[in-house]
């Protein structure tokens, strides 16, 4: 953790569209079958370059956690090549992740739930509470360190839950439906706090919707995943300006973005001859 | 992430200050009541119907004897409680033990636990003469008596337990690379916890019967003299009050080691766990 800041980015603008030569974590023509013989991923092909926001778009089902679970080493690939750029050192956790639910130690209070990464790597407490504590005023959590989970709502659970992804400076930050099960109002704005929280910190982040706009919204690439077996069957660059607010959801550009994308999951929807049979 | 005091809404209220203490008085006060109401009905009934103390002594007679045997009792209660101590915290050992090498390979747990379930469902009744057969000591055989039911529900309350942890969680661990001891400390170990104390409730009391049986069957020999002795002793002097004596000192025992577990393990799930706030 000791390590200096990166050097600053580009702004993110000039990364929407491909991803550059040389990608943090990809996936080459993956198969992933579980024993009982679902499909749940074939022949998936997809990069993530640093500083990119990718959005991993499809209807449920469709395999995108599958996905997530492979790039972060939870899941083997049945065949296919999955490659990680990112160094894996004893001090650095180069690797992020906030699932469906916040996952949060119920027994361990918040401050000790955010700590639990550096802790795992040997950090002592002394040494890691600065990082810990910045990370969860990030969050707008920092009154709540001695809160337990259960004492919190929905929305704020969620967000130790990214203080905890983010204490480490990840360098790709995987997002698994984080704000699925919370109200429009919340999700609203934890989306716009991901997005400060990933100008400001500079990760690359793999974000896993069943959401249109949300994708839209957040990424400078839109991933379309077909249902079973699951394959990216589209791919549509979002050249919208950062930084969003709110106002961005009213552009024209946005509202066409979405209905591309709508177009695009609603032909990863339709029946692909015979496949499932 | 500047402003999020709004989404903050359900900081827990300052608790009302008269309910609290209403909520810490009635599980003591109204137990207590009862036992009150019980004894007075009891006394009031064996003073009416002019009972003979040898078949129904009244509460003040049995509150007597146990004043002039207090020395007696005292000793007696050493023996059986010690008894009960030393073969629950052999329980809680070999029943954690085993619960571990159980979660940690299926081929061993799957041939030793039917196993484990045939010493749990044996009558206690029916293998402590055996036990007095094969162990000289009669000390050991109250030991392996009280032993044996205090050890099954510790066992598959940690086994549970340790199964119980969530796969998120899981999943987060090796994410983050956690070694195994990581692993067994900060998330197999915690979320047994209130399975493995469930299971604690039900022993200590299981533990302190399995004693006491125990000294039923090794019988009122001359160095055994454990409350059960007393027992026997006062049925065979028709001295019912020292029955009624070393009963009550049973009781009160079960009671108190049953409200001192219960203690612990509100006090060790404060707050996180959802147990907790009934």
């Amino acid at each position: 953790m000791n390590r200096p800041a990166p050097p600053l980015p580009p702004p993110p603008n000039a990364t929407a569209g491909r991803p550059r030569a040389e990608p943090l974590a990809a996936l080459r023509g993956v198969t992933k079958a579980y024993p009982g013989g679902v499909v749940a991923v074939r022949d998936a092909s997809l990069a993530v370059a640093p500083r990119e926001f990718v959005s991993l778009l499809g209807p449920s089902g469709c395999g995108k956690s599958t996905v997530l679970r492979l790039i972060a080493g939870l899941a083997e690939p049945t065949s296919g090549a999955v490659d990680r750029a990112y160094r894996h050192t004893a001090d650095d956790q180069p690797l992020g992740c906030v699932f469906q639910e916040p996952t949060l130690l119920p027994w361990a209070r918040v401050w000790e739930n955010v700590y639990l990464p550096l802790r795992l790597r040997g950090v002592g407490r002394r040494q890691a509470r600065a990082s810990v504590d910045a990370a969860l005023g990030r969050v707008g959590l920092a009154d709540f360190a001695a809160a337990y989970p259960r004492q919190l709502s929905g929305g704020m659970k969620m967000r130790v839950s990214v203080a905890r992804a983010t204490v480490t400076r990840p360098a790709l930050l995987m997002l698994d439906e984080p704000f699925a099960a919370l109200d429009e109002i919340t999700r609203f704005r934890l989306n716009d706090d991901l997005l400060s929280l990933w100008a400001e910190q500079a990760w690359a982040a793999l974000f896993v919707t069943h959401s249109v706009f949300e994708s839209v919204f957040l990424s400078t690439r839109v991933l379309v995943m077909s249902a079973r077996p699951g394959r990216i069957i589209e791919e549509i660059a979002v050249p919208l300006p950062f930084p969003r607010t709110g106002a961005t959801r009213t552009t024209p550009e946005y509202a066409e973005l979405c209905s591309r994308v709508s177009a695009a999951l609603e032909r990863a929807m339709a029946p692909a001859g015979g496949d499932d049979g | 992430m500047a402003d999020t005091r709004g989404t903050a809404g359900e900081q827990p209220a300052p608790p009302d200050r008269r309910r609290s203490a209403l909520r810490r008085t009635v599980p003591v006060a109204a137990p207590l009541l009862v036992g009150l109401a019980v004894l007075a009905a009891w006394e009031a009934a064996v003073w009416y119907f002019q009972t003979p103390p040898y078949l129904l002594p009244a509460p003040s007679a049995i509150g007597e004897k146990i004043q002039q045997n207090a020395g007696r009792l005292a000793s007696a209660w050493l023996v059986t409680f010690g008894t009960m101590a030393v073969a629950l915290a052999a329980a809680v050992l070999l029943g954690v033990a085993l619960a571990v090498v159980f979660v940690t390979s299926r081929v061993v747990e799957l041939s030793l636990f039917p196993y484990a379930v045939v010493l749990q469902v044996t009558p206690l009744i029916a293998i402590a003469p055996l036990l007095v057969i094969w162990l000289d000591n009669p000390w050991w055989v109250r030991l392996v008596c009280a032993w044996i039911v205090a050890f099954y529900p510790i066992l598959s309350g940690t086994v549970v337990g340790l199964r119980s942890a969530d796969a998120g969680l899981r999943d987060l661990f090796r994410l983050y690379g956690a070694g195994p001891w990581q692993r067994v400390r900060l998330l197999l170990a915690p979320s047994a916890l209130p399975y493995f104390l469930a299971g604690l409730r039900v022993s200590v009391n299981l533990a302190l019967v399995g004693a006491v049986v125990a000294e039923f069957v090794t019988g009122t020999g001359t160095d055994s003299t454990g409350l059960a002795s007393l027992v026997f002793e006062g049925q065979e002097t028709m001295d019912v009050g020292l029955t009624f004596a070393a009963l009550g000192v049973i009781s009160a025992t079960g009671v108190l080691i049953y409200f001192a577990t219960h203690l612990t393990s509100g006090w060790l799930l404060a707050g996180w766990h959802d147990s907790s706030d009934v």
